[in-house]
């Protein structure tokens, strides 16, 4: 796919940064504001796409190549069952909120409050921003050089 | 009223998705019937003259910290919410699917009708 | 209040040019004002997390959706299937529509939350003891992290699942691998 007119390219390299940061505080404040990490992980794949979309998909696969959007995707599954199991070893139960219970309560209304889940926010959007990129990747790399199978009845 | 008028735009998804011959009508169709669920589960948690239902520093009082009466009492419901959430992206997982098979099918078959593919060939 | 049936009347008219119009690019644009349109709707209902997850959500489903139209023929089919199949479906449809309403006739008003008000309701204890239990100030953040965290967990298996069979459809290697063993 190729990319945009050169007004387009300098404008969404400033801007995808912009983006960028604005996921990534959409998912640490998750607690606090609205938001949370499904959402903060939707804001992170939509700067790779906006990257994707305004510079071709050959320098967006530079830069996050389709093994390692699955690579950050399995981390991201893989971090938030680790979160759960720990909470099974030291509090009792799967699931459970230990560090806000028994280590670090932390003073409500603050970044540093309510246990375990910043880290889970954290991990569930690292897996919803890899998942999303790459079916879109996915979704430009199967379709460029594209021809149809004939008519049903098989003629040719 | 509004109930009803939510219902009514299910029913149209739900029309869409029975009546039209073309893959990515039946697409939309089913994605707007999602849409009008998720849009009726959030109208049933709602509570005339509420807030949203994140805690800022005016809803607390005290210096224990506790919650304000006016708080608990026209707060809108937090349940409804959390099951939206997780819906709507789950909406986007599907819609990824549906499209990928109709593009395959697309590539096979060289039309987006149903009444076409119907035999299996080849 | 009047906002709300602006609202629904600006959505309902745009999902029946999405289903009505012939042309696909348009139906999908369309599809695009009926999520946009619902998010504000969710603005209004005083859902902050959802209103910002469904615009989110929207704009990429749409890329998604414009992805898999744009380069193909986009006018080329029309018309519905055969007339007794339509007149049939229509008439069901009708029918299902008319049960709802009197249905909706034995819900609360709209403006009492419906689910709060049973007795043993857990909403009540969610905005209750949410900050006390889990130290969020979100309380929907608390809901489906803490006190519901396996559902978080369900749908993130969904997720990863839908996601893995899509690209496994999309793939292009297996044209190659199917053709090597022959020769």
């Amino acid at each position: 796919m190729k990319g945009m007119t050169i007004i387009v390219k300098t404008i969404s390299s400033w801007v995808k940064m912009l983006i960028f940061l604005f996921g990534i505080y959409i998912i640490l404040f998750g607690h606090l504001t609205p938001g949370g990490g499904f959402a903060g992980g939707v804001i992170l794949a939509s700067s790779y796409v906006l990257l994707m979309l305004a510079f071709g998909r050959e320098f967006a696969e530079e830069n996050l190549s389709l093994p390692a959007a699955s690579k950050f995707d399995c981390i991201g599954a893989f971090l938030f069952a680790l979160i759960a199991i720990l909470g099974f070893v030291y509090g009792g139960a799967f699931f459970v909120n230990f560090l806000y219970q028994q280590y670090l309560p932390g003073e409500p209304l603050h970044l540093i409050s309510a246990g375990t889940m910043p880290l889970s926010n954290i991990a569930i959007g690292l897996k919803v921003g890899a998942s999303l990129f790459l079916i879109i990747l996915s979704l430009s790399i199967c379709c460029k050089d594209f021809k149809f199978a004939g008519p049903v009845s098989g003629k040719e | 009223m509004l109930y009803a008028l939510c219902f009514l735009l299910f029913m149209i998804g739900l029309y869409c998705a029975v009546v039209k011959k073309n893959m990515v009508k039946i697409v939309i169709g089913i994605m707007i019937m999602e849409y009008a669920v998720n849009l009726f589960l959030i109208m049933l948690g709602f509570c005339s003259g509420g807030a949203a239902p994140i805690i800022g520093k005016d809803d607390l009082d005290g210096p224990g910290g506790q919650l304000t009466d006016l708080f608990i009492s026209s707060s809108v419901d937090p349940l409804p919410q959390a099951l939206v959430l997780t819906a709507i992206v789950i909406s986007l997982g599907s819609l990824a699917l549906m499209i990928s098979i109709c593009i395959r099918i697309y590539g096979k078959y060289g039309t987006f009708d149903i009444t076409q593919i119907r035999r299996l060939k080849g | 209040m009047a906002v709300f049936y602006i609202l629904l009347v600006f959505i309902i008219i745009a999902a029946v040019i999405a289903v009505e119009t012939k042309d696909l690019l348009g139906a999908v644009i369309c599809v695009g004002a009926v999520g946009f349109g619902s998010s504000l709707m969710f603005l209004f209902l005083r859902a902050p997390d959802i209103a910002i997850t469904q615009i989110v959500v929207e704009v990429l489903g749409l890329i998604i959706l414009i992805r898999a139209t744009i380069t193909r023929d986009r006018t080329f089919i029309s018309g519905d299937r055969e007339f007794f199949a339509v007149v049939v479906s229509v008439v069901i449809i009708f029918v299902i529509f008319l049960a709802g309403i009197r249905v909706f006739e034995s819900l609360p008003d709209f403006g009492t939350a419906v689910f709060a008000e049973a007795p043993e309701a857990a909403s009540r204890t969610y905005i209750s003891e949410g900050l006390a239990r889990s130290g969020a100030a979100n309380l929907v953040a608390s809901v489906i992290l803490d006190f519901r965290a396996y559902d978080t967990l369900g749908e993130a298996t969904v997720l990863f699942t839908a996601i893995i069979g899509a690209t496994v459809i999309l793939r292009k290697k297996a044209r190659k691998l199917l053709e090597a063993p022959d020769k």
